[in-house]
């Protein structure tokens, strides 16, 4: 038999129809829900007369718009209301639904991997662009629009047309305080905003392989910022051991059984793809964005870039825009740019190990005078974990203010917002203009550049920051 | 959904790359739970101040792009977030047809559930549509169903689409009807899971 990509296999085992000159129909086996493009696939349903068909592989929570502190008084009514029309459909529905309260409740694509809904070899959507987090596991996981969720709520399926493969392999290893946020903007950044367009991605190569299983969560979370609908990595060992005992996984023998199967997923020796790019993670340092998409990122020992150095015209000017929408120099050193509020949380990097990394930081340290620095853990468990473990205590004494799980200051959708011309060290995935707020200025890094930035109040390269988790 | 065949209406210029779905609508109009309405709200950060005053900087504030239907834009058109709440306001607004060098993925998917046609054209096509439009009240014919784009000094170029979704702009098809017809199909898919 020909060797084949993972993406063939899972493509393969889940397509229902096909005809000539049309996109295949493929069966979606988990699909996950959020309050903010739901309301109007549910409606759609009750106009049509339609039920959900598979209410077992549908799952629910919210996220963006929950409030990250005293979170019982949802002052803002209408994100009030979505919240409750979300509840209202669940129940009409018959829809699992971790709402405000409940124990799992978290970012969407943080709850999935935590409960074990997420598994290798499952087709996944919601309407949300980061579902591509999931195919760190091994599965197929895309976002899609209302109008989709709407269909795969009233028949498990998608009409798909049969995705080109992209490689994208990592050689060698990550240096030393380098982290998987660093590895994806740096990948992005040399390849730029769209270059996955058409494609899903699959990362490979040895570092890759050598990244855990959260680290790997991260990577795949900004597929979408290449502009690839679904990012993911063949599952092997790491993810096997990250999902025994998971909720929702499979049991005892069974889970032995599931692990064979997940194993002979994994992308065959000699499969080819549509095509390839390489990038070697020893040239990998920390990364700072300065601009106002993913791709505008530089090396935290770099300077912002001038326009004046942009051959083409159109790029020159979008150069242009940015550094004034940014309020930066050209040519001014990324370093000795000074911020005023700090986010750790969102899909990208708010799990367990993001936090002990961020934690290890600052420990026994000072939030500068100059900046606010918030604490947002994408679930309620990975709140409890960290508490368990005193991470808590740690930022707080530091300055931090530690708060309730959600998307909070990624979107700015809550009250969690960066006010115009201000500016934020943020481990969230978009710098776009006003991501954080109407004027926001937004720079993305690791948790662990993050964390130093808010004791220093400006960005400095985290490897040669002096704390016990680098010496 | 409106069936699209022929559509001539007044092309608006929107000169950027990588226009994001942000952008397009920004997050606190997500909050509503209505698909109609979001015309109001498109592009609202660039063409509204903090005061909510109209920025003169920003062309679709210009009254000659008044009554527009067809936005000619920069390459990755819709890329980030996969809110169809922006080919909504899109749609609500009076835009019909989208032309560019390149579209985001999602985005381009959910123009064709709200009856919005995308059309690529390449970068040199696009650029001069840009500079006609904002040089004079610039007119272009779509024909869906000959699959070219003219206006009436000669100018006329055709684009691709697949069948599928050409057939579905159409017809103005409800997707989910079509589905299930196949829907023995999917129970037969999922007696073997
Ligand atoms: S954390 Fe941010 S990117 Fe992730 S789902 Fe929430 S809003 Fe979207």
């Amino acid at each position: 038999m020909a060797p084949k990509t993972i993406v063939e296999k899972i493509w393969e085992k889940h397509v229902v129809h096909q005809e000539k000159d049309k996109p295949d129909l493929l069966y979606i086996d988990l699909h996950l829900v959020h309050e903010v493009t739901s309301p109007q696939a549910f409606e759609g349903l009750r106009i049509h007369n339609r039920k959900v068909r598979r209410p077992d592989r549908t799952f629910a929570t919210m996220d963006h718009n929950v409030p990250t502190r005293e979170r019982h008084i949802i002052k803002d009514q209408i994100s009030k209301a979505q919240m409750e029309k979300l509840k209202q459909n669940c129940e009409e529905f018959g829809i699992r639904l971790a709402d405000i309260n409940h124990p799992d409740q978290g970012i969407v694509h943080v709850i999935g991997p935590e409960l074990g809904l997420t598994q290798p070899g499952k087709t996944i959507v919601c309407g949300d662009s980061h579902t591509s987090t999931h195919g760190a596991f091994g599965a197929l996981a895309f976002g899609i629009g209302t109008s989709e969720v709407e269909h795969v709520l009233a028949t498990q399926t998608l009409w798909q047309v049969r995705p080109k493969t992209l490689n994208v392999k990592v050689n060698g290893r990550l240096g030393k305080g380098v982290t998987a946020k660093d590895l994806i903007l740096a990948i992005i950044a040399k390849n730029g905003v769209r270059f996955g367009t058409g494609f899903v991605i699959e990362y490979t190569g040895d570092a890759v392989r050598s990244l855990s299983m959260e680290e790997r969560m991260t990577v795949c979370n900004m597929s979408i910022e290449a502009g690839a609908r679904a990012g993911l990595i063949s599952p092997d060992e790491t993810t096997f051991e990250y999902l025994r005992g998971k909720r929702y996984a499979p049991k005892e023998e069974a889970y032995e059984q599931a692990v064979e199967e997940w194993r002979s997923l994994a992308t065959d020796e000699g499969a080819s793809y549509d095509a390839t790019v390489e990038i070697d993670a020893e040239e990998i340092e920390p990364q700072v964005t300065w601009g106002t998409n993913p791709g505008m990122c530089i090396p935290v020992s770099a300077c912002v870039p001038n326009p004046a150095d942009v051959t083409s015209a159109s790029a020159k000017e979008e150069t242009e825009r940015a550094l004034e929408y940014m309020g930066l120099q050209a040519d001014q050193p990324i370093s000795s740019v000074k911020i005023d509020h700090v986010f750790i949380g969102s899909c990208t990097n708010s799990r367990l190990s993001d936090l002990r990394k961020a934690a290890e930081i600052v420990r026994g340290k000072k939030v500068n005078h100059a900046v606010q620095a918030i604490v947002v853990p994408g679930s309620h468990s990975v709140k409890a974990a960290a508490e368990a473990e005193g991470l808590d205590v740690i930022f707080k004494q530091a300055g931090f203010d530690w708060r309730d799980a959600g998307c909070s200051m990624c979107l700015a959708m809550n009250d969690d917002v960066v006010p115009p011309g201000e500016r934020c060290a943020s481990t969230s995935n978009r710098n776009f203009e006003g991501r954080q707020g109407n004027g926001a200025r937004t720079h993305l890094v690791s948790p662990e550049m993050a964390a130093a930035a808010a004791i220093e109040g400006h960005f400095v390269d985290v490897r040669k920051y002096k704390t016990p988790a680098f010496n | 959904m409106e069936p699209i065949k022929v559509h001539e209406g007044l092309v608006y210029p929107l000169n950027r790359a990588n226009v994001d779905t942000d952008q397009i609508i920004p997050k606190q109009f997500l909050k509503r739970i209505e698909r109609q309405g979001f015309g109001q709200f498109l592009f609202y950060n660039w063409r509204f101040d903090d005061q909510g005053n109209k920025r003169v900087s920003f062309n679709l504030n210009e009254d000659k792009y008044e009554g527009a239907s067809i936005l000619v834009a920069g390459d990755n058109f819709g890329c980030g977030s996969s809110r169809e709440h922006a080919p909504w306001a899109l749609q609500d607004y009076g835009f019909k047809v989208i032309i560019a060098p390149s579209f985001a993925d999602i985005f381009y998917s959910n123009c064709f559930k709200n009856g919005i046609l995308p059309i690529t054209l390449s970068g040199n096509n696009v650029e001069s549509l840009i500079q006609r439009a904002e040089d004079e009240n610039y007119q272009l014919v779509v024909d869906l169903e000959n699959q070219v784009v003219k206006d009436s000094f000669g100018y006329e170029e055709g684009f691709s689409i697949s069948s599928y979704q050409r057939e579905m702009l159409l017809n103005g098809w409800d997707e989910i009807a079509v589905t299930l017809t196949h829907e023995a199909k999917i129970e037969q898919f999922e007696q073997n899971l």
